[in-house]
């Protein structure tokens, strides 16, 4: 600044600076934090209406009773059944879907040659870009015939009363996280990059060792994140659930029994908000922003686990 | 929409003192669809006529005729105790006009052997005692039992004139949120067993004779199909024989009223004799 006296600011201007400054910080502050406070009062306001639940019924019954009588004279609202029923739904359809999933993505990156991949990566994406009400319409048309008519094919014959179940569910569930995990995973295993390939090959490691020892190691995180957006796919999923699934608010017997019709958090919070009463302020309409929340919990720790996991796992392959 | 109608409604209302050219109703999605056919006729008969019709449930409605809110309150049971108390509180005098009647008919896949049920064997059969059609005099197969969701006017009548208070629905019943959704579940399902509004019932599904009496208009109105009910609409007090509410609910005496009742599902009120 010396010898420019131009340059030299006024200590008007050195104030007008700061407070432009100042303006420009905090203009982008805020517009960030619009994003994080959407989530906050998105939470704030379920949280507060989700309290008058827990506060009047308590814990114990939401979380570990199956009666779920919404309806009845007294209503009661034991909601293990939905968790149960959520959960396996969620984890039938992500065991169904990550399998293929993931060797689909491996097939595109690594074997299939480059056009093919080009045709195939934006067909696959695709699924994602049907309507979810689209797959209801077609769970309950096309694959619930299906399912009761297959019974008899299955090994001991044994029949499948109902084609509204659990498995119905699950697998169009498996369809639509199939585009997140393909695509993600795909993308994570090009991000693994051409040199590390080369590299291995360098080293005289065949194709298949190359990628089961080198690229899906060092892709694995990524991976794992396509796994996890999968999972909430699933469990977010709404229409399907509720047009799928069956809505019996019964934990199927034995549990993992898929062919029993079983009822979710999401299809009990659609299906049950239309006349749960709003401006009396009822149980019934507290226990469906009970179970938003609890919604909203468990994917949070989902997120939170896959974070942890994923920087764990970058940390080991830096070799920290 | 709702706000517009009635924002236009009260600027008409304005500038034709004091004639009463608008209404609004609310209440039951099964009355709706009759309502609205009434409003649409009455206004194409009647132009800068403006009846609203808003369909938020039976409850909703004789809140909102509670609340002074709607004129004409559509409700698909009787007020219970609680409603009728509170709006004597409130100093109003609840009106019931029956414009219809409506049925619930027990259905089953096309293929069912079973003719007809009692009404403690469908309690059974929902409450979750029997499971097998066997036990009924069907064939060796289980009964899916599928209901509306718990929140339907449907459910409610179907609770009431069949299962009773104190009866749960047997806990692997499935729920399904519509009429439609109902009589394509039973299409589908052999197994199957559900209720649906009497509009809803054709050749795809089939009606069982309930305690020897088959769903159709005589039974309705001669009271002999138990599982049966009448649809309402509430005013507040009796209203004038001139007024624009008289009007709209004498429409169901009416034949072009009756006609559309009949149209919908419904079985109209048969004209005194």
């Amino acid at each position: 600044m010396k010898g420019s006296e131009h340059l030299i600011l006024s200590a008007a201007e050195k104030l007008q600076r700061k407070i432009l400054g100042l303006l420009g910080r905090s203009l982008l502050f805020a517009v960030t934090s619009v994003a994080a406070l959407s989530v906050l009062a998105i939470l704030f306001f379920i949280a507060r209406d989700a309290w008058p639940f827990f506060r009047d019924k308590g814990v114990a019954a939401f979380f570990f009773s199956t009666a779920w009588y919404p309806a009845h004279q007294p209503p009661e609202f034991g909601a293990a059944a939905i968790f149960v029923g959520s959960l396996l739904v969620t984890l039938t359809a992500v065991a169904l879907a990550v399998p293929p999933g993931v060797l689909a993505a491996i097939c595109m990156s690594d074997i299939l040659p480059f056009s093919v991949r080009q045709v195939l990566k934006p067909v696959v994406e695709m699924l994602a870009a049907i309507p979810s009400v689209v797959y209801g319409f077609f769970a309950l048309t096309v694959l619930a015939p299906f399912l009761q008519d297959s019974g008899k094919w299955l090994p001991g014959g044994f029949e499948i009363s109902s084609g509204v179940n659990a498995l119905n569910a699950s697998v169009i569930l498996g369809v639509m996280a199939l585009p997140t995990i393909v695509s993600v995973s795909e993308d994570a295993l090009q991000a693994a990059g051409r040199e590390l390939r080369e590299g291995s090959y360098a080293l005289g490691a065949t194709r298949a060792e190359t990628l089961v020892k080198v690229v899906l190691p060092a892709a694995v995180s990524g991976v794992f994140s396509a796994v996890l957006l999968g999972i909430m796919r699933a469990m977010g999923e709404t229409m399907v659930v509720w047009m799928a699934s069956g809505n019996a608010a019964q934990i199927p017997k034995p549990w993992y029994n898929l062919l029993q019709p079983v009822r979710t958090l999401t299809a009990t919070i659609a299906g049950d908000m239309g006349e749960a009463d709003q401006m009396t302020g009822s149980a019934h309409y507290h226990v469906l922003f009970a179970m938003g929340l609890s919604l909203l919990v468990i994917s949070f720790l989902c997120n939170l686990a896959g974070e942890w996991i994923v920087t764990r796992q970058r940390k080991r392959l830096r070799g920290g | 929409m709702r706000v517009s109608l009635i924002v236009a409604g009260l600027v008409a209302g304005c500038a034709v003192a004091q004639a009463q050219n608008k209404l609004v109703l609310d209440g039951s999605t099964t009355v709706g669809p009759i309502a609205k056919a009434f409003a649409e006729s009455y206004m194409r008969q009647n132009p800068g006529v403006n009846i609203t019709v808003s369909e938020s449930g039976s409850g909703n409605g004789a809140k909102a005729l509670l609340n002074g809110t709607c004129d004409i309150a559509n409700l698909s049971r009787d007020l219970k105790d609680t409603e009728k108390k509170a709006m004597e509180e409130k100093g109003l005098k609840p009106v019931a006009h029956v414009v219809a009647y409506d049925a619930l008919p027990v259905i089953v896949h096309p293929s069912n052997k079973v003719k007809g049920l009692t009404i403690e064997q469908i309690r059974g059969i929902f409450t979750g005692t029997i499971k097998n059609w066997k036990e009924v005099g069907g064939v060796d197969q289980a009964i899916v039992v599928i209901s509306r969701d718990t929140n339907s006017g449907t459910f409610e009548s179907f609770k009431e004139l069949v299962l009773g208070k104190d009866a749960k629905i047997i806990d692997s019943a499935e729920y399904t949120g519509s009429n439609g959704a109902v009589r394509q579940r039973v299409q589908m399902t052999k197994g199957a067993i559900s209720y649906a509004g009497l509009g809803f019932v054709d050749k795809t599904v089939k009606a069982l004779e309930i305690n020897g009496v088959a769903p159709r208009a005589e039974t309705v109105l001669n009271k002999t199909y138990p599982i049966s009910r009448s649809l309402f609409m509430f005013t507040n007090g009796e209203p004038a024989a001139d007024s624009l509410a008289a009007k709209f609910i004498g429409l169901s005496l009416t034949d072009k009223g009756r006609e559309i009742i009949e149209e919908i599902g419904f079985v109209p009120v048969p004209a005194k004799k």
